[in-house]
């Protein structure tokens, strides 16, 4: 496993007085074998870094490196970093079977290419029999195990997982936390996890970094960062993060009017 | 496999079933027919020139005696094969126009894109006309004039197909793992694509049969000694008065020919969409008389159901009581009814839904069933239009976007309160302002787009605000916002609660809104509350293993890091086959027999708790029977 | 007060106000189309194989005459030089002179377009008072799966007389309504009554296929959750369709409806030809027959600078009703 550096990332969308800088000068590093948590509201910026990294959009400025050796995405190259995406009913291919998604991501040196799709079933938790079959006859979580899987297929040195557990129920949300920390652990990979909701980055995360209008507003270990937050967007991201046990019957106190 | 029962069921439907036996039988006629009916047709008969119907010939001869109903036969083959050659060259053309911009990259796809923009303004017919005089007049011009002109509109389709299917995060995801482009194309896209441009390549053939009669028609297709149906009609036009025969037999041919090519796609089509909730209807439930009126209840709820045709019953006897001023939240996971229980409430449930309830009563007046009708409709309008609001999920869809949105607050007010137009446009003006909107005056004259998600919100609840609300049924009010608005919203209904002492009924599938934000907490499964508690005691006193296991599953800021989250095996119940017993038994760790096979009612424990279950955890009894189980955080078995 | 100045005041320096993009990428699409439409007028002579004068003339005729028709058609000109003349030409209103009446294109135009015009916006204005109003009340009589044999008999019927084109629809109304009922006369321009048929031809299809896409969209926007919103509001019925339902459907079947209407502008070929009307869709065919090509380029520029207008129109009838289509396109 390895280290992702964000250097002095920027990326523009549209041109001229309409252009919309969607990440803004963003330096981050994920150490190898650690998981960075990004949290950020929706339109932060987070995804569009998620993006760039994995080459599906273009950084208009900036590198972004991988044990010091900028990235090629070019097509028939290996491809060190993989990602996972938000919904499992979108990411998988809906006339191939899962066999098949996960091969299509096996590199052609691997060897037997159908003892590798059954070896990384049965690590994500899943029967290696359901290779035959269709993504249709799986529940939301069963195919996010398999996205997880066919990423790691690609021998990856980093994953980038994005708002993997926000499209699924909350009882299955638990399963796959719980696979990615597992594997995570047992794996040593390099991870950037990103999530809107604190508390899950707080419970899979080393590193939390918090994004805000493209930028990076904070970035320290998750424990720091929770108890002593120094930015004002963090403190009030911790402050609108759900605690259990406190009922508030009084009001908040109330800072900004406007949403 | 499912492709193969999906045709199955478009044979089955009596249009699918119509439309194919059509289609085979005019498809089998283009084959057989000048086989066994060639000679017949060019056979000239000099002594029977332009004659009527008679028994020798049924459709009569035309002006060289020739029998035109085997002529209408015959040309069958020419008719049907040269719209199949046509619209061959127009799916063609059109594939490899629409899937220009996957293979050739950016600008090439642009200029591909600007091309069919442009072609597809112009209409079929006009296109075939100029491609008509390029490539000559005759049948081989003809069938490349309207397959060009087809080309267009496939493009179109086939640019609007890829490009839905470049959008899905499959197609992302290959492009991570390095998928070249041109296999991307064929192993992910075109497969993708197929069953669509397939169903519509059908439904054009009947279009191109059609356009192809036209120019054959006008004389600028098929060339004599050749003859098609358009050509056929063309010859005999000019006779009609006297053998309108020889006129319409072979535009019959060529409607019926094209209805079969054009049904079956659609059927097809229909199919494999979605399909369409049908059904009888069930009967209206019995209502029993209403009970003793609660007097400070602002809602009561008794045995309240939902059904729909199939039959399902997504929400079977629910009953609860909203006090005056109370906040309580309905927690459970998606499909365990309790977005139907906010629109059964609310009276928004669309036919084919059914609701009935032993009593279902807003401030006193009943909803529902036989006592209902003794307040009037109008009464009872009034009644919810300013005392009911509603606040729903999607901020983005819930306002009409072209309405301003001061108008749509000032009309509820306008209708029920018999204000003016400037005095419900002041009213919505200090309603915006009452939900903390900035520039409210401006704000009421701008249109639902213009403002943000957490804006939309405030101006939903400002609503319901119009009239002197006693309770706002809020359905995931906060789901589709951020976290930090998320909590500004919330604020707002708590705030609007102590200030104009208004009920809430907050359904959210989040548990940690709903115990922050709630007084009271129902938890709904399958269609039913299985706990009824104070939220105060949502963490630290839920018997139901479904609530101690919903709230364990969720992290939040306390959760321990050292232990994995809890999780609830198994899938939820389908509505359509509820087990017999507990419907949570299966996914229960503490399930015993007798929960497999008797349903356990929602019973009292304690002062303002209500549990539905065999084996409440926690209590004193349970305890000592299995002790040392109290920890349900490592919910794995 | 002062916001909303400087707000509006800096987007229009700027050049970006969502009006100003709208009409700017409008009138590009419209310059585009209207180049690529003269351009292929002007290369449709040039790609017919052989000699378009000879084609014409037929084989009988002497080359002396032809030589002499090519030289007056400019045709031994070299190409850019012969498309700087057509610009010309066309700029000044000049369209050439047909092949076969020696009359200039231009003055056949002014004589024909009148009849096919006519034609057209009758038949368009029958096809709209018949679709939306039935189109509306079906949808709100079938919403949510009612009265479904209703639904079906509207379907069946609707999609049978949209696959029926028009000129086979002129046949028969010709027959039934001419040759048998003897109530309007077989062909021809003449009284009102001679204009019964050919508008019937013409906007029974499209009316068939405007009802469907109107009941349709209608039954989309009762499904919105705005639309939930306001009958939560609890008005009346009426308000909720008129008020609610009603801007939203129609702002989609304009769009398709736009569509039809260009198509129907090209089906004045069809029936023009089973009436003889005397207008351009009866000359444009005799003029191909005829290879009479000026003639043919000058009806192809009429009819498709017709249908860039009548796309022109809709979208700015859609961006004047639909205020987000200005903003959402950008």
């Amino acid at each position: 496993m390895s280290e992702l550096r964000f250097d002095q990332v920027s990326v523009r969308f549209g041109t001229g007085s309409r252009a919309i800088t969607a990440v803004d000068d963003v330096d981050l590093v994920v150490p190898s074998g650690q998981v960075v948590g990004l949290v950020g509201e929706s339109g932060s910026g987070k995804s569009t870094l998620a993006r760039a990294a994995v080459g599906l959009v273009e950084p208009s400025y900036g590198r972004i490196l991988l044990d010091g050796v900028p990235l090629d995405h070019r097509a028939g190259k290996r491809r060190p970093l993989q990602m996972v995406f938000q919904d499992p009913y979108s990411s998988l291919d809906p006339r191939m079977t899962v066999g098949d998604t996960i091969a299509e991501a096996v590199p052609r040196t691997a060897g037997n290419r159908a003892d590798e799709v059954a070896r990384l079933l049965e690590l994500v938790g899943l029967d290696a029999a359901r290779a035959n079959a269709y993504p249709g006859a799986l529940s939301g979580g069963q195919r996010q195990r398999v996205a997880i899987a066919r990423a790691l297929a690609g021998q990856p040195d980093v994953i980038i997982a994005d708002e993997i557990t926000s499209a699924l129920d909350v009882s299955v949300q638990g399963t796959v936390l719980n696979l990615v920390r597992s594997l995570q652990r047992e794996l040593k990979l390099s991870m950037l996890f990103i999530s809107h909701n604190l508390a899950v980055v707080r419970y899979v995360s080393d590193l939390i970094a918090v994004m805000y209008l493209g930028r990076i507003v904070e970035f320290g270990p998750a424990d720091q960062l929770l108890t002593d937050p120094q930015h004002d967007y963090t403190r009030e991201l911790l402050a609108a993060a759900p605690r259990r046990g406190t009922t508030s019957s009084s009001p908040y106190p109330s800072q900004r009017t406007s949403a | 496999m499912k492709r193969t029962a999906r045709w199955i069921a478009v044979l089955r439907t009596p249009v699918g079933a119509g439309a194919g036996v059509l289609l085979l039988a005019v498809l089998l006629l283009a084959l057989v027919a000048p086989l066994l009916w060639s000679h017949q047709a060019t056979a000239i008969d000099t002594e029977h020139l332009l004659e009527g119907t008679s028994a020798k010939h049924w459709l009569g001869t035309d002006n060289l005696g020739r029998d035109i109903f085997y002529r209408v036969l015959v040309a069958s083959r020419t008719s049907i094969l040269l719209a199949l050659i046509a619209t061959s060259i127009a799916v063609v053309c059109g594939l490899a126009l629409g899937c220009a911009p996957t293979v050739l990259g950016r600008r090439g796809g642009r200029l591909a894109t600007a091309v069919v923009n442009i072609a597809v303004a112009f209409p079929g017919l006009l296109l075939a006309l100029f491609f008509a005089v390029v490539f000559g007049v005759g049948a081989k011009g003809a069938v490349l004039a309207i397959g060009l002109a087809g080309a267009p509109s496939f493009a179109r389709l086939t640019q609007t197909l890829v490009a839905g299917i470049e959008k899905r995060d499959f197609v992302a995801a290959a492009r991570i793992a390095g998928v070249g482009r041109f296999r991307m194309l064929s192993r992910h896209i075109l497969p993708n694509i197929a069953e669509p441009l397939v169903v519509n390549a059908t439904i054009g053939a009947g279009g191109t049969l059609l356009a192809f009669a036209g120019l054959s028609f006008l004389g600028l297709g098929v060339q004599p000694p050749a003859y098609d149906w358009g050509r056929l009609m063309g010859e005999s036009l000019n006779s009609i008065y006297v053998h309108p025969a020889a006129a319409l037999a072979p535009g019959v041919a060529v409607v019926i020919a094209g209805l079969a090519f054009n049904l079956f796609g659609e059927a097809v089509a229909k199919g494999f969409g979605v399909p369409v909730l049908k059904g009888s209807r069930l009967p209206q439930g019995e209502t029993a008389p209403a009970a003793e009126v609660d007097e400070d209840a602002v809602l009561v709820v008794k045995d309240l159901h939902v059904s729909f045709p199939g039959p399902v019953t997504p929400v079977r006897g629910i009953s609860f009581t909203i006090g005056r001023s109370e906040i309580v939240g309905v927690v459970g996971e998606s499909g365990s009814g309790k977005s139907l229980t906010a629109l059964a409430v609310a009276q928004l449930i669309e036919s084919p839904g059914q609701v009935r309830a032993a009593e279902l009563s807003f401030l006193g007046a009943p909803l529902l069933g036989r006592a209902a009708v003794r307040s009037t409709a109008a009464a009872r309008r009034r009644l919810l239009g300013t005392s009911f609001a509603m606040v729903f999920q999607d901020p983005m869809t819930s306002l009409n976007p072209t309405m301003r949105v001061g108008a749509q607050l000032a009309e509820g007010a306008r209708e029920h309160q018999g204000m003016s137009r400037r005095q419900a446009m002041n009213r919505a003006v200090d309603r915006l302002r009452a939900v903390r909107i900035p520039l409210p005056e401006r704000r009421a004259h701008q249109y639902p787009h213009e403002f943000s998600g957490g804006m939309r919100q405030r101006a939903m609840i400002g609503m319901g605000l119009m009239g002197t609300p006693a309770l706002i049924v809020a359905d995931e009010p906060t789901t589709a916002l951020d976290v930090t608005v998320q909590r500004q919203v919330l604020e707002l209904l708590e705030q609007i609660r102590t200030e104009n002492e208004v009920a809430v009924l907050l359904i959210s599938h989040d548990i940690t809104v709903v115990g922050q934000v709630c007084d009271r907490v129902l938890v709904m499964y399958a269609g039913r509350i299985v706990e009824d508690l104070p939220a105060s005691e949502l963490y630290t006193g839920a018997r139901h293993p479904y609530t101690r296991a919903l709230s364990a599953a969720v992290p939040d800021l306390d959760t321990p890091l050292d232990e994995p989250l809890a999780v609830i095996s198994g899938r939820p119940v389908d509505p359509a086959h509820y087990p017999s017993g507990c419907a949570f038994a299966a996914r229960c760790e503490f399930a015993t027999d007798r929960c497999r096979t008797e349903d356990p009612a929602l019973v009292s424990h304690g002062p303002a708790h209500q549990v539905a279950c065999w084996n409440p955890q926690g209590s004193a009894a349970w305890q000592a029977r299995y002790p040392g189980t109290e920890s349900i955080r490592t919910g794995q078995r | 007060m002062t916001a909303t100045a400087s707000v509006s005041g800096a987007a229009a320096s700027f050049g970006t106000h969502p009006w100003v993009r709208f009409a700017a990428r409008r009138l590009g699409r419209l310059v585009g189309s209207v180049l690529v439409l003269v351009s292929a007028a002007f290369l449709m002579i040039h790609l017919i194989p052989g000699d378009p004068v000879r084609g014409a003339l037929g084989p009988a005729a002497a080359q002396s005459v032809v030589d002499a028709q090519r030289e007056s058609l400019g045709l031994n000109d070299p190409l850019w030089v012969q498309y700087l003349h057509f610009l010309q030409h066309l700029f000044t209103g000049n369209l050439g002179t047909s092949i076969t009446t020696g009359l200039p294109v231009s003055d056949v135009i002014r004589d024909r377009l009148p009849a096919t015009l006519q034609l057209a916006v009758a038949a368009f204005v029958v096809a709209v008072l018949i679709a939306l109003p039935l189109g509306l009340a079906m949808g709100v009589l079938t919403r949510a799966g009612r009265r479904p044999r209703a639904e079906l008999s509207f379907t069946s019927t609707t999609v049978v007389l949209a696959a029926i084109p028009e000129f086979l629809l002129a046949v028969g109304l010709v027959y039934v309504f001419a040759v048998t009922l003897h109530w309007f006369p077989v062909a021809g321009r003449g009284s009102a009554s001679s204009y019964v048929l050919p508008v019937l031809a013409l906007a029974i299809g499209p009316a068939a296929v405007l009802a469907r896409i109107c009941r349709v969209e209608l039954l989309a926007v009762l499904q919105t959750d705005y639309l939930r919103t306001a009958r939560a509001k609890r008005l009346p019925a009426v308000a909720v369709y008129l008020r609610h339902a009603l801007p939203n459907a129609v702002t989609a079947t304009i769009t398709l409806g736009g569509l039809l209407l260009g198509g129907m502008v090209a089906g004045t070929v069809l029936v023009e030809n089973v009436f003889s009307w005397p207008g351009l869709g009866s000359t444009i065919v005799s003029s191909i027959l005829a290879k009479d090509y000026p003639l043919v380029q000058g009806v192809v520029l009429v009819y498709g600078a017709g249908v860039l207008l009548v796309n022109l129109a809709v979208d700015v009838i859609l961006a004047v009703l639909d205020p987000r289509s200005t903003i959402r396109e950008s």
